[in-house]
């Protein structure tokens, strides 16, 4: 989950602080991505888990990166037992043996799962999209589709676009009539990325980056932009501050984070006894009635409240979603992460 | 002194003052000892939060041991390769233990990320390969290539032959757009990937703009409050003070407010009837330079005034006295008396204004970011050390640059860094 870049350098810091005083024994440490997210997830799981132990679960914040686990691993240290990541660093982690490779028999039958949240280092902890969200009482006509996010002449004005090449390229190509299945076969070839960087040209002018998620439902309340991509949670959450923001889940683009186990971690036994905790649909629910990201467990579903399932990445909602967790797109953007970086911010100062 | 003592003079008292002298060269080197005592901790400070980050920083931006710790026998094995053929069976067979080694202790991961730097699509390669090492059996040409075509292209070849050594430019040259090429020429990057000079030179104007906006405001600022009654001088500090308290994110987001398109600015504007549309005064580069001059400022106004503070009125009393025009007393006399505090003012808000990023991150928009986002996006996201190193000693040549510029106008009576 994307949030807060901009404090990762403050959470650097912190990480070595963090560092520094793991020489002595310390308490089963939890780390996820902060702010009300966080709280929520402290109300349902760390304390009900810890409570039922008799145990002190400690916490940390997380904002994404590489930066703390190449600390780890030079160090050796280990401040954290279990913490909630991205795919990418997922797939990193797990082939550099940084994670646990997940026994599943001491966690739950993996068929309890929805797909994505199965893999070998890490069991899902929360679906999210990134989708185009637009406030009704700023755009002239309706817009339906990621197409027409692309279509200036149907809605004009400025878009909130993610500072990012990942996800916006391949929401450029699937506007662009790309089948959600072929992109990345797309995006490989050099017509295919260029086809992407031509599109986003079309409305290069009418963007406005977003760097933080809670930038976007701003923007559209402000009306700085009539539409933007932005996560679904954040939409959710301004809607229930009564702001009527809409969104389109045609082509949303799907994240599923995880809850990985740290190797050579002391609390190896109680993270498994908090993934085998986490996964009780009941408890998965009420954190959703909460919080409105979808749950990894398929039982948890029936528990939720109909109005909160309505706007959830699950079901229907993710029926044509292009899952980043998808072989072919964890394997384009390691490859590719790189160069496309260069050429993106080449091609955004332009 | 030494040779007096080495050679005490014929009189009866020399044996007195030798014992004398030599006591005072203890005093004096026991009081030496004690400065450097009184001394050590800034010492060690400097030390440990100075010279070895920007020591380490510099190594890690020439520092390349990922290939030839991590892939050793391929290395060797290509030393004698002449790289314009496939190399022969022993180099694929040294390939395939290597990969087979690196993939069972899990450092092929890291190696592939390295070279991926330089061919995308290293990464995919080596990892595909690796996982199938373990079951392959010579002939391992054959294996090698049958698992993965591209093993029969010399670019993958030529990128690991030339990777042969514990340090390479390669991380310095790209912060240069410049590429590295396997038999050691240096070419212009690609077009697409050139970046990182044109955010220089980005970086450097922007922060030129916002150190003669800040003289602009800030001179006049200072001279208003060093000449004012001390009561009104009080308040007029506190509130240069005030902003200067709140931290660089929250005066920040409070800019993103008044400049939006519905926000404070926009709405007197539209209200009093002085614009129909909305003006753009956010996420472009006039809201940078608004928010970065205005966080700045402080550390302009703040050394003009405590020189402003200690030059007479008498002066420029004294240059109208002997028949100067208000124009050629204040060039003539008061401003050169102001140059120390002007030179310091600059270069404070010069070197600060250089290392932004959070504000043009917010308030700027794609073609108003600077060199510190793109550090920080290396050194935190994805964690490539050397390209983040090179970048930041680039940023830092730029500013020992200018030191001695400052030195020179600063004179005896300046800031003394160091």
């Amino acid at each position: 989950m994307i949030f807060r870049k901009y404090v990762a350098a403050a959470a650097v810091t912190l990480g070595v602080v963090a560092l520094a005083g793991t020489a002595i024994a310390r308490d089963f440490t939890i780390a996820s991505w902060g702010g009300g997210y966080q709280d929520s997830q402290r109300k349902n799981f760390f304390k009900p888990f810890g409570d039922s132990k008799g145990i002190k679960v400690l916490e940390d914040t997380y904002l994404g990166g590489w930066a703390q686990f190449k600390a780890m691993q030079e160090t050796g240290n280990r401040p954290w037992d279990v913490v909630q990541i991205e795919t990418s660093e997922l797939i990193r982690g797990c082939e550099e043996g940084l994670f646990v490779k997940l026994d599943w028999s001491r966690i739950g039958p993996k068929d309890n799962y929805i797909g994505p949240a199965v893999t070998e280092c890490g069991l899902g902890v929360a679906t999210v999209s990134q989708l185009v969200g637009y406030n009704p009482k700023n755009t002239k006509a309706e817009p339906t589709s990621i197409a027409d996010f692309f279509d200036l002449k149907k809605i004009p004005g400025k878009r909130g676009v993610r500072s990012d090449p990942k996800g916006t390229l391949e929401f450029a190509l699937m506007a662009d009539g790309v089948d959600v299945k072929d992109v990345y076969k797309v995006m490989s070839t050099k017509a295919g990325l260029d086809r992407a960087f031509a599109k986003l040209d079309s409305i290069k002018s009418n963007i406005q980056w977003w760097e933080a998620g809670a930038q976007a439902p701003e923007w559209l309340i402000s009306g700085d932009v009539v539409m933007s991509t932005a996560y679904n949670g954040r939409i959710s959450k301004a809607n229930k501050d009564g702001h009527g923001l809409k969104m389109i889940w045609q082509n949303n683009i799907l994240y599923v984070d995880k809850w990985v186990i740290f190797k050579g971690s002391k609390h190896v036994d109680t993270a498994y006894e908090y993934l085998q905790f986490f996964s009780d649909p009941k408890r998965e629910a009420a954190f959703t009635n909460d919080y409105t990201y979808g749950q990894p467990v398929k039982a948890a579903l029936k528990y939720i409240k109909p109005d909160v399932a309505a706007a959830l990445p699950a079901g229907a909602n993710i029926a044509d979603a292009l899952d980043t967790g998808r072989q072919d797109s964890v394997e384009f953007w390691l490859d590719n992460s790189d160069e496309i970086f260069e050429r993106w911010t080449a091609w955004k100062a332009k | 002194m030494s040779e007096q003592a080495i050679n005490p003079g014929p009189t009866g008292a020399v044996s007195d003052r030798s014992i004398l002298k030599a006591n005072l060269r203890r005093a004096e080197r026991r009081r030496k000892f004690r400065a450097y005592g009184l001394i050590a901790p800034l010492f060690l400070f400097l030390l440990a939060f100075f010279l070895i980050p920007i020591g380490s920083v510099l190594y890690f931006s020439i520092s390349n041991p990922e290939v030839v710790t991590m892939l050793p026998r391929v290395t060797a094995a290509l030393r004698d390769w002449d790289a314009q053929s496939i190399p022969d069976e022993a180099t694929f067979a040294a390939l395939a233990e290597d990969l087979k080694r690196g993939y069972a202790d899990t450092t092929l991961p890291k190696v592939s990320l390295r070279l991926n730097y330089e061919v995308s699509g290293f990464r995919s390669l080596l990892m595909r390969t690796g996982r199938k090492a373990k079951r392959m059996r010579a002939p391992f040409k054959e294996a090698i290539i049958a698992r993965d075509k591209r093993w029969s292209e010399l670019i993958y070849w030529r990128t690991l032959k030339a990777n042969d050594s514990r340090f390479t430019l390669h991380y310095l040259l790209q912060a240069l757009d410049l590429d590295l090429q396997w038999d050691g020429s240096i070419e212009r990057a690609a077009p697409e990937q050139q970046i990182y000079l044109s955010n220089l030179r980005r970086t450097l104007w922007i922060a030129l703009v916002v150190t003669l906006a800040c003289i602009m405001l800030g001179y006049p600022v200072a001279y208003m409050i060093a000449t004012a009654p001390p009561r009104l001088a009080k308040i007029l500090i506190l509130l240069v003070l005030l902003p200067f308290w709140t931290s660089l994110l929250v005066r920040t987001a409070a800019w993103v407010i008044v400049l939006q398109k519905s926000g404070i600015v926009n709405d007197a504007l539209i209200g009093l009837g002085l614009v129909d549309e909305p003006l753009a005064l956010i996420f472009n580069r006039t809201g940078v330079y608004i928010s970065m001059v205005h966080i700045l400022l402080p550390f302009m106004i703040l050394p003009l005034y405590s020189v402003m503070k200690g030059i007479p009125g008498d002066h420029v009393r004294a240059a109208a006295s002997l028949g100067a025009t208000p124009r050629s007393a204040f060039l003539g006399v008061y401003f050169p008396q102001t140059v120390p505090g002007l030179a310091a003012g600059c270069l404070l808000v010069y070197v600060i204004a250089l290392g932004f990023y959070i504000t043009p991150m917010l308030i700027g928009g794609g073609s108003d970011q600077m060199l510190a986002y793109l550090i920080a996006e290396f050194a935190t996201n994805t964690a490539n050390w050397g390209l983040a190193g090179a970048l930041a000693m680039l940023l830092l040549i730029c500013i020992a640059v200018l030191y001695p510029l400052y030195q020179r106008f600063a004179g005896a009576g300046g800031m003394k860094l160091g």
